[in-house]
């Protein structure tokens, strides 16, 4: 059956996000509140994820462009940030979140440069390899491995 | 058509300025057989609820529901049907903390459980959100585990009116009796 191939291509995948580190126990959760009457819930939180991330990531880029630093702003951005990341088990994003957040709690204006544009890489990757392993979930069918047992 | 309402189903009003952990708290209620309505501010959940947000009297809450916000309960009487109140502690403008306050201070709602939820997990804030009423507190990511320990705080407060029949939208009768 055709379908084979690109369940096992979906696996190694998804093994690979957790294995890299990019993924934590948050995404299992997400995958385990799947099921038929829900089909895509995993990735639609993800891509509410995207959204958020975006207006985010422009507010803290604006933020860093006005000088003094406000890192009260700042530090309250990348909170919503943390928080959401978090939520979807992005689990390298979350950490470099938290490295942000404590130049930003030492008014380290170098630290905080530095961490977001890492944080940008970071998140950058994530997204790629989730849009990646989306598109082969959506050409493989239903995964029931993934989905809460009934 | 016959609409059949399950006697044990209740209603959670969850408030959250996240849209993604609004989503993600929703359907962890929806999974556990709660009926959700969820509102992205504590304004909007005292509007909801039918409290002004400057005064908590009784007569206030006699007005209809917002239309804005959509749930599927009956409104009855005082009894808006929710029977938790599930809050972010962090949001913008009145936060969960100040909900709460404003939720015990009233005479109609101090008795629905509050929840509390944060990111953060700092032991004096947990402390004073239960000291001053919270049921629980649960830190983020909330999980389906977290969502199994509400059962019992509602079934607390459901077996008050285990007597009195619910009225469906249709109006017929079904009795919530054992």
């Amino acid at each position: 059956m055709e379908r084979n191939p690109m369940r096992r291509q979906l696996q190694t995948m998804r093994k690979s996000l957790f294995d890299q580190g990019h993924l934590d126990e948050q995404f299992v959760q997400l995958e385990e509140l799947q099921d038929d009457a829900n089909p895509n819930f995993v990735e639609e939180v993800v891509t509410l994820y995207y959204r958020d991330s975006a207006r985010i990531i422009l507010n803290i880029e604006q933020a860093l462009e006005r000088k003094p630093f406000d890192f009260n702003k700042l530090d309250a951005y990348m909170h919503q940030f943390k928080g959401s990341s978090s939520s979807i088990g992005a689990k390298k994003v979350k950490a470099e979140s938290t490295v942000f957040r404590e130049y930003c709690r030492s008014r380290n204006g170098e630290g905080c440069m530095r961490s977001f544009q890492q944080l940008k890489k970071e998140y950058a990757t994530l997204r790629r390899k989730l849009e990646a392993y989306f598109q082969v979930a959506r050409q493989a069918g239903p995964m029931e491995t993934a989905c809460r047992p009934k | 058509m016959e609409m059949a309402v399950d006697k044990t189903q209740f209603h959670v009003l969850a408030v959250d300025d996240s849209l993604i952990d609004r989503k993600l708290i929703e359907r962890l209620l929806k999974t556990s057989s709660f009926q959700v309505t969820a509102v992205d501010s504590g304004i909007k959940a005292l509007e909801f609820l039918g409290l002004n947000d400057d005064d908590d009297d009784e007569d206030e809450q006699r007005d209809s529901n917002s239309e804005s916000i959509s749930s599927d309960e009956d409104q009855d009487h005082q009894d808006l049907g929710v029977n938790l109140i599930i809050t972010d502690y962090c949001m913008p403008g009145m936060t969960g903390y100040d909900l709460l306050k404003k939720i015990k201070k009233s005479s109609c709602f101090k008795d629905i459980p509050v929840v509390i939820m944060s990111s953060e997990n700092i032991p004096s804030r947990i402390n004073r959100c239960l000291e001053d009423g919270a049921e629980e507190f649960f830190l983020k990511p909330v999980r389906l585990s977290d969502v199994n320990k509400l059962r019992p705080h509602l079934m607390k407060g459901r077996s008050k009116d285990i007597d009195f029949p619910d009225r469906t939208r249709s109006g017929c009768l079904i009795s919530t009796g054992n």
